[in-house]
Formats: C-alpha cells, sequence, structure tokens
C-alpha cells in the first residue's frame, strides 16, 4: 500500500496532533457538563424531584458523551502509542481512581431512581457528584504535571519505568501548580454544567445553577491568570537541543532535552498562539457575564468558547512535547518521536476524515430532538420514561 | 521482571474481562432481539409488541449500563497494566479499538439514551430505525473487538521495526479481514444471540408456569425459539471454523484443547472425556472417536496434526533462531545509522522468530546468555495449562448443544404443536438461563488462557507486556475491583429480578385479541388468570 504517502509523515503527525486536540476538546465540551452538573447535583437541587430533573437532563445524553472520552483514550492509543502507554501506566493509581468514577457513573445514573428508598437515592446522589467532581479535578491535575514534567525514563527497549513507590506516584502528582491546574478545570467544568443547566431547567434550579455557575467562573478567571503568571515566573519548560526530524522514527531516545526556560517563550517563537489564552479569557468571562444576567443559551456558548480557548493554549504552549520527562529529560515524549508508523496514521486519518463528521451530524441530530426543557412535571408523569 | 506483578496484571485482567463479559454477550443479542420485536409493532401497529419492546428494553438498559461501565476499564487496562505491549504492538493494535470508538460505540452510546427517552418525541419508524442503529452499534463493536483480539491470536500484516523496537502495520487490510477475527467475531455473536434468546425463553417460561403476562411470554417465546435455535446453529458452525482457524495458526493451542501429547498418525481421532496429566504428559482414561479430530482441525483424512511434545521441540528450534535476530537486532541498536547490510538480512530473515526468543526475558535480561536448561524451560513454557483449556471446551461444547436442543424442542412447540409447551420444558427453560453465561466464559478460557504463554501468539511473551508496576499498585486495584464488581453485580442481579417479578408497567394482554382468538388452546392453568 502506497496511497499513505499522499501525506507526509510530518503532516500526519501534525494532523493527528489537531485531531487528538479536537478529542479532547470535545470531550470537555459534551462531557464536560456532564460532569459538572453532576458536581453541582446537592447545590442545585434540593428536593428528590429537583434532583431527578437535574439527572434527566444529561439521561439521554451522557452515554454518548463519555464516547469522547473513550474514543480519546483510543486516538491516544492508536496514533500515539508512547503516550497511552507511559501516561496511564505511570499516573496509575489516579487513572484508577477516574476508572472508579467511570465505573459507577453509569450504574448511577441508571440504577438511582429505580428504588423509592430515599437512603438508596441520596447514596446514588453522593455517587454521581463523585462520579462528576473527580475527574474534572484529576483531569487538570494531570494536565499540570504535563506542564512540570513527570519522573519517567525509558530503557533502550522502550520500556517505561516511572520513579517513585506506590502512593510516591499518586501523591508525587499533588505539587502546588497541578492542584492550581485541577481547580481551574473543576471550576471550568462546573460553570459548564451550570450553562447546561440554565438551558435544560427552570425556575429554583436554573436560578440556583447561575449562582454556582458565575462563582465558578471566577475562580476560573483568577486560577488561569494565576496559572500564566506562575508559567512565566516559576515553571522550567523542555525545549530540544537539536530540533528532532518530523519524519524520522517515533523513538524518543534518539534526540536530546534539556530542562530550564520559559514555556512562555513560545509566545515569542509562535506569537500568533496568544490567541488561544485570549479566548480562554474572553468566554470565561463573557459565561460569568451570561450566567449572572444572560439568555438561556448564551452561558453555554460563552463557556464553550472558553474552554476551547484554555485547552488549546496548554497544547500550544507545550507544542511539540506531549509528556516530557523532568528526572530524564531526553525520554521525552513529543509529535515528532512518539507516534504510530506513517501507515497507521494515515488509515486513521481515512476513518476519522469519514466517521467524525458523521458523528457530529447525528449528535447534533440526536441533541435537536431532545431539544427543551426538562421539567418537573416531565419526570413525575408515571408514563415518562426518564430516570 | 517481577513474576508477582506479571501473575497479577494477568489475574487483573482475566478478573476484569470475564467479568465485563457477562454483559456484552446480553447486550449484543438483546440488542437485535428488542429490534425485531419493535419491527413486528411497527410493521403491526399491534400495543402488545410495543409492551414488549418496552418490557425486554428495561431488561435491556440495566445490563447495558453494567457494560459500558466495565468496557471502560478494558480500555484502559491495556495503558495502565500492560504498558510494553501497548508500546510494542499500539501500531496495529491500537486502530480497531479506536475504530470501534469511532464507528461503533458512539452510534450504540448516542442512540441508547434517544431509544429510552425518544418514545414520545420520534414517529414509530424514526424510532425504529433508532432501535436498529443500537443493535448495529453494538455488533460493530464487538466486530472492531474481534479484530484486534483475533490479531493477537494471529498476528497478520504487521512487521517489527528495529529503529523503534516494536511491530508497525504493513497492511490493514490483512488486519481487518484476518480469518480468525472474522470466525471469531460471527462465533461470539451467534453466541450473543443465543445467550439473550435463552434468557427471553427462560423468563418467558417463568411467567408461563406463574399464569402471568402470557400473550407477552408467548410471542416473546416464538421470536427467542426462532432466533436462538437458528444463532445456536451457526455457532456450533462457526465454533467449527474457529477449530479449523485454530489448526491452521495455533497449532499448540489446539494441541491443549484436545490434550495431544504425541503426534498421532492421521486421521488423528477426537478425545470425548479423559483427564490431562500435564506432568506425566499423558491422557488417562480417554475415550476417543475416531477420525473426528483430523476433520475439525484439518478438513482431511491424511493430514497430520501435531502433538504437543513435537511443537515444544518445533519452539526450541525457533527460540535459538530467534537468538540470531536478537543478537541482531542489539548491533543494529548500537549504531543506528550505520550498521551493514549482512546484518540487517540476518536479521530479517530470522525476525519471524524474534518473540520466541523473548521469551527467555524470563529468566535472564540478555537471551544471549541463556544455557541449554533455560532454552528447554522457555520451550516448555510454551505448553498452556491443558486441563482447564481441555475441560473448558469440552463444557462449552456440550452446552452448545444442549442450546440447539432447547431452541430446537420450543420451535418444534411453538410452530406445530400451538405452544403446548409441557411444564417440565418450561421449568427447564428457566433452570437453563445462567448456561449461555457459563459456555460464554468457557469460550474466552479456551481462546484467551490457551494462548499462554503469548499475549501476541509468537510475537510478544505475556511475561514481558506488563507494566513496570509494583505488586501493592495492583494488589490495592485488584482488591478495588473485586469489591466494586461483586457490590454491582448483587445490586444488577436485584434490579433485573424485580423488574423481571414487576413485570411490563401498562399490561395490555386483556384487550389483545391474539388471547381472545386462542384462548381454546391455553392450558388450563393460564386460562385461570
Amino acid at each position: 500500500m502506497i496511497l499513505h504517502e499522499f501525506l507526509s509523515f510530518e503532516v500526519l503527525r501534525l494532523i493527528w496532533w489537531l485531531i487528538l486536540g479536537v478529542l479532547l476538546i470535545g470531550f470537555a465540551l459534551t462531557d464536560g457538563f456532564d460532569m459538572g452538573a453532576a458536581a453541582l447535583l446537592p447545590f442545585v437541587a434540593k428536593t428528590d424531584t429537583e434532583r431527578r430533573v437535574v439527572i434527566n437532563t444529561m439521561g439521554p445524553v451522557w452515554e454518548g458523551n463519555q464516547v469522547w472520552f473513550i474514543l480519546g483514550g483510543g486516538a491516544i492509543f492508536a496514533a500515539f502509542p508512547p503516550l497511552y502507554a507511559i501516561s496511564f501506566s505511570g499516573f496509575y493509581l489516579a487513572m484508577f481512581v477516574i476508572l472508579s468514577a467511570l465505573i459507577f457513573r453509569p450504574v448511577a445514573f441508571k440504577f438511582r431512581s429505580k428504588r423509592e428508598d430515599p437512603k438508596w437515592r441520596s447514596r446514588w446522589d453522593n455517587v454521581l457528584v463523585f462520579s462528576g467532581a473527580t475527574p474534572a479535578l484529576l483531569f487538570g491535575v494531570a494536565v499540570g504535571n504535563v506542564m512540570l514534567g513527570v519522573p519517567f525514563h525509558l530503557t533502550p527497549d522502550l520500556h517505561a519505568i516511572y520513579e517513585g513507590g506506590a502512593f510516591g506516584k499518586l501523591f508525587g502528582l499533588l505539587r502546588p501548580f497541578a492542584i492550581l491546574c485541577g481547580v481551574v478545570s473543576l471550576a471550568m467544568l462546573v460553570m459548564h454544567g451550570a450553562g447546561w443547566l440554565v438551558l435544560k431547567t427552570e425556575g429554583a434550579i436554573a436560578a440556583r445553577a447561575r449562582l454556582y455557575g458565575s462563582r465558578a467562573a471566577l475562580v476560573v478567571l483568577a486560577g488561569y491568570a494565576l496559572a500564566g503568571i506562575w508559567l512565566a515566573v516559576g515553571i522550567d519548560s523542555f525545549a530540544y537541543v537539536t530540533p528532532p526530524a518530523p519524519d524520522g522514527p517515533s523513538n524518543p531516545l534518539a534526540w536530546q532535552v534539556v530542562h530550564g526556560g520559559s514555556w512562555l517563550a513560545a509566545y515569542g517563537e509562535r506569537p500568533w498562539i496568544v490567541i488561544a489564552p485570549l479566548l480562554g479569557f474572553i468566554g470565561t468571562a463573557m459565561a460569568w457575564r451570561a450566567l449572572r444576567s444572560g439568555g438561556e443559551l448564551s452561558p453555554l456558548g460563552w463557556s464553550k468558547l472558553g474552554i476551547f480557548g484554555m485547552i488549546s493554549s496548554v497544547g500550544l504552549t507545550i507544542f511539540p512535547f506531549l509528556l516530557p520527562s523532568n528526572t530524564h529529560p531526553d525520554s521525552s515524549l513529543s509529535v515528532w518521536t512518539a507516534t504510530s508508523s506513517h501507515q497507521t496514521l494515515f488509515v486513521m486519518l481515512v476513518a476519522t476524515a469519514i466517521f467524525l463528521p458523521m458523528i457530529m451530524a447525528y449528535t447534533a441530530w440526536v441533541y435537536k430532538v431532545l431539544w427543551g426543557k426538562v421539567t418537573e412535571d416531565q419526570v413525575t408523569d408515571p408514563d415518562s420514561h426518564s430516570y | 521482571m517481577d513474576i508477582g506483578v506479571v501473575e497479577l496484571s494477568r489475574l487483573q485482567f482475566a478478573m476484569t474481562a470475564l467479568y465485563h463479559f457477562l454483559f456484552v454477550p446480553l447486550t449484543l443479542g438483546l440488542s437485535v432481539l428488542i429490534a425485531i420485536m419493535e419491527t413486528v409493532y411497527v410493521m403491526t401497529g399491534r400495543p402488545i409488541w410495543r409492551q414488549m419492546t418496552k418490557f425486554w428494553g428495561t431488561l435491556f438498559g440495566i445490563n447495558f449500563a453494567m457494560g459500558v461501565a466495565t468496557g471502560v476499564v478494558m480500555e484502559f487496562q491495556f495503558g495502565m497494566n500492560w504498558s510494553y505491549y501497548s508500546h510494542y504492538v499500539g501500531d496495529i493494535f491500537g486502530a480497531p479499538l479506536a475504530l470501534e470508538g469511532l464507528m461503533a460505540f458512539f452510534l450504540e452510546a448516542t442512540f441508547v439514551g434517544l431509544w429510552f427517552f425518544g418514545w414520545d418525541r420520534l414517529s414509530k419508524q424514526a424510532h425504529l430505525v433508532v432501535a436498529w442503529l443500537v443493535a448495529i452499534g453494538s455488533n460493530f463493536s464487538a466486530l472492531w473487538i474481534l479484530i484486534a483480539n483475533g490479531w493477537m491470536q494471529h498476528p497478520v500484516g504487521a512487521e517489527f521495526n528495529p529503529l523503534t523496537m516494536r511491530m508497525e502495520l504493513t497492511s490493514f487490510y490483512e488486519v481487518m479481514f484476518n480469518t480468525v477475527a472474522q470466525a471469531k467475531f460471527v462465533h461470539t455473536v451467534s453466541a450473543g444471540y443465543v445467550t439473550a434468546s435463552i434468557f427471553v425463553l427462560g423468563v418467558s417460561s417463568w411467567y408461563l408456569l406463574q399464569g402471568r403476562h402470557l400473550a407477552l411470554a408467548r410471542r416473546s417465546i416464538t421470536v427467542a425459539s426462532s432466533f436462538g435455535l437458528a444463532a445456536a446453529l451457526s455457532v456450533v458452525v462457526l465454533g467449527d471454523e474457529s477449530g479449523y482457524d485454530t489448526g491452521l495458526n495455533q497449532k499448540m493451542k489446539l494441541a491443549a484443547i484436545e490434550a495431544m501429547w504425541e503426534t498421532e498418525p492421521a486421521p488423528a481421532p477426537f478425545t470425548m472425556i479423559g483427564i490431562p496429566d500435564q506432568q506425566a504428559r499423558e491422557t488417562k482414561w480417554a475415550i476417543h472417536i475416531p477420525y473426528a479430530m483430523g476433520l475439525i482441525g484439518t478438513r482431511s483424512l491424511t493430514e497430520e496434526i501435531p502433538g504437543i511434545n513435537q511443537l515444544e521441540q518445533e519452539a526450541a528450534e525457533r527460540i535459538r533462531s530467534g537468538l540470531v535476530a536478537y543478537d541482531a537486532l542489539m548491533t543494529i541498536q548500537q549504531d543506528r545509522e550505520a550498521t551493514d547490510a549482512g546484518v540487517v538480512a540476518t536479521f530479517e530473515q530470522h525476525s519471524d522468530d524474534l518473540g520466541y526468543a523473548l521469551l527467555l526475558r524470563r529468566y535472564l535480561d540478555d537471551p544471549r546468555e541463556a544455557s541449554e536448561e533455560q532454552i528447554a524451560q522457555a520451550a516448555e513454557d510454551t505448553i498452556p495449562h491443558v486441563w482447564p483449556i481441555f475441560w473448558a471446551f469440552r463444557i462449552m461444547v456440550g452446552l452448545g448443544m444442549l442450546f440447539i436442543a432447547t431452541t430446537g424442542y420450543f420451535f418444534v412447540t411453538t410452530s406445530f404443536r400451538g405452544g403446548r409447551y409441557p411444564k417440565w420444558a418450561l421449568r427447564f427453560a428457566v433452570l437453563l438461563i445462567p448456561a449461555p453465561w457459563i459456555a460464554a466464559e468457557m469460550g474466552w478460557i479456551v481462546a484467551e488462557y490457551g494462548r499462554q504463554p503469548w499475549t501476541v501468539d509468537g510475537v510478544l511473551p505475556t511475561a514481558l507486556s506488563v507494566s513496570a508496576l509494583s505488586v501493592t499498585e495492583l494488589l490495592l486495584t485488584l482488591a478495588a475491583f473485586a469489591t466494586f464488581y461483586t457490590v454491582l453485580f448483587v445490586i444488577e442481579i436485584k434490579l433485573l429480578l424485580k423488574y423481571i417479578r414487576k413485570g411490563p408497567v401498562d399490561d395490555v394482554q386483556l384487550t389483545d385479541d391474539w388471547d381472545a382468538k386462542h384462548r381454546a388452546r391455553l392450558s388450563p392453568a393460564e386460562v385461570r388468570q
């Protein structure tokens, strides 16, 4: 098969880096509001009926939304196998906590309203809050750690060794900058979830969502700004000694990396990327305004823009790095050294080009069919199909 | 290499996979059965079929949630627990997994929500299309997962790249149309249809025994027995196809299934039952069926099927050949740019056996320093544990035959005897409900335990595939998984039983004219209510 030579290895790698961004942002924009709304559950909904309203805003869509996460994982596996192998085994116990959230979320949705017992229901409500808040927090912590660099190295036959004992590896993730990133991430998804609830609910629930959502938006603004300052003054970046060959074999050990300098140097080299943090600030600020006194659709819309800007800013700032190593910088993974082969990237690109637009089209159709508010009357109607 | 880590990783994978596989077959089959029922509803417009669709749909939903929850774990385990595997074969194995998400799981998960919540928002026809999209999605999921698994059983379309130290894709076409994957797909999907059919048949039989929801139960039996019979027959035919492929590609697995220690003169007999003794390398009290194994394994009466002892000798040869490849690889590694053509040629000549040299990594860091005993030990390692595979296979096949008999009996009784099911048959059908799960789990054991010591047959040994984790981390997660899964299993079963006991929400049976017309033929117990 020579078809794949239509696109050079370098271009394919770049395209896959973009697709990875699309999938992660797609995950944050769709499942992000499920996680945020679940985290808000006890704050915005006081009675059982109110809680069922909140749960039923997500009921028909969270399953499809979660596939963005699964697909993100699949895409990392297929397009960046070294990244998949090293990050998931390195963040082992943290990943396990995220997995627990994802194990319990589907069952909590499905099982919560299947029994009348209030104890049973409040137990599952707690599970839902855990399943929404924990991943939101930990994904941010993970991103913070990526920017700081993580302690791993590769043996000559590319076995990944992550330093530290079982708990050292877990608690080692909780460095101050990473915790700040976790807080920003949690607040960001809470803001997004509030935007969703403003759109899908009415009355007291929507009013509370506006209140908590706008507070979260302020936390995002402050935390994101603080993280930017922190990056400028207190965090070392990574850089290649000589630029790696963009079409070379995927073997990080063939290139030398130094640890030092500032990530913000990227803004000198590629000034246009400043648009990403700007969108992050503008989107979040506008989401704050819209949550305080805007229409029903605008909070969700603006928070989407803010999230898009913030996630892109991380990717663009650390480009071409994906996962730097702070103990053995030469083992660092980047777009040029940690992808699948030319042929795999091409085959996967063809499949993505066909199916991703289809997915977006039918997802849009499903949201259109389900358009409208979820009301208390609907969920209490015995003939309804709600949770 | 810490052997504790290897064993614990394997245990964790086996546990989570076997558990996930409790929900998958029912999802596969029930999604199709429900779509069939809804099709009848849309075509005839009769409310009873809508009621059936919704009732089985509720049970489907409870099961589906567990399938999703445990499926996420499977995907991330490769990276978490099998990181060297992920690096070594991610270039090939990751693709079908990502395609599963892209083509199948997105479809299934997006529309399953709409299916439940869309009854009042969609036209009948549109809702039916959604039902079929869910069924197609779940079946396509199975296709991609089994293409990925099929590649581990029979790795085609890939070669080792010494510069990246991993396997890389050479032909996606070969990976996709791998004969092993295709046979496994149809076998597994049919097994899912049988599982759902036996489940529907059993629950409906229970209703008949109780004299409840007769209209729903009778129609459900009609659908389940006919669909189930077709599926049960295809499971066996395609299982046989799988056996043939195993004979071609995984000779050691076939020999273990058969507990065939010595190469028998063609055509080999099939051992019905016996007690395999791995130490003495013999099978005690064996009862043979002449010729059968030769026919299953080779489709001929003249080809030999190699026995375990002979295959072990061949493995030792391949280890020696693999060591030549390994030595050349190390030379290439040391001087990436200027390796002379002779070394590269030597490597390529022996690279197919590289995986066999890696078997020695379990015993020492540099396989080139292996002693003769270590080589002999590594060759012996290629023999899987025979008795579990031998027995799992026989239980699976035996149950398969039982499913054909049961669905066949109900099909005949429904079609030609006016649905007068005797009580013993109904009771038997209730008792049979767990059997398809046992068969499916046995099938998993034959396929996956029988693949040991390889994660990818002949390419990458299991012992080398693990992540650099500590025993503490593994014990912790293993205990947590065991706890979560036990709790969820109990809840799931309780909920299923609750909804089965409750039955359909809006009981339309009395308004249905079918009953009135056929009332004369019902048994006294049924007429009573």
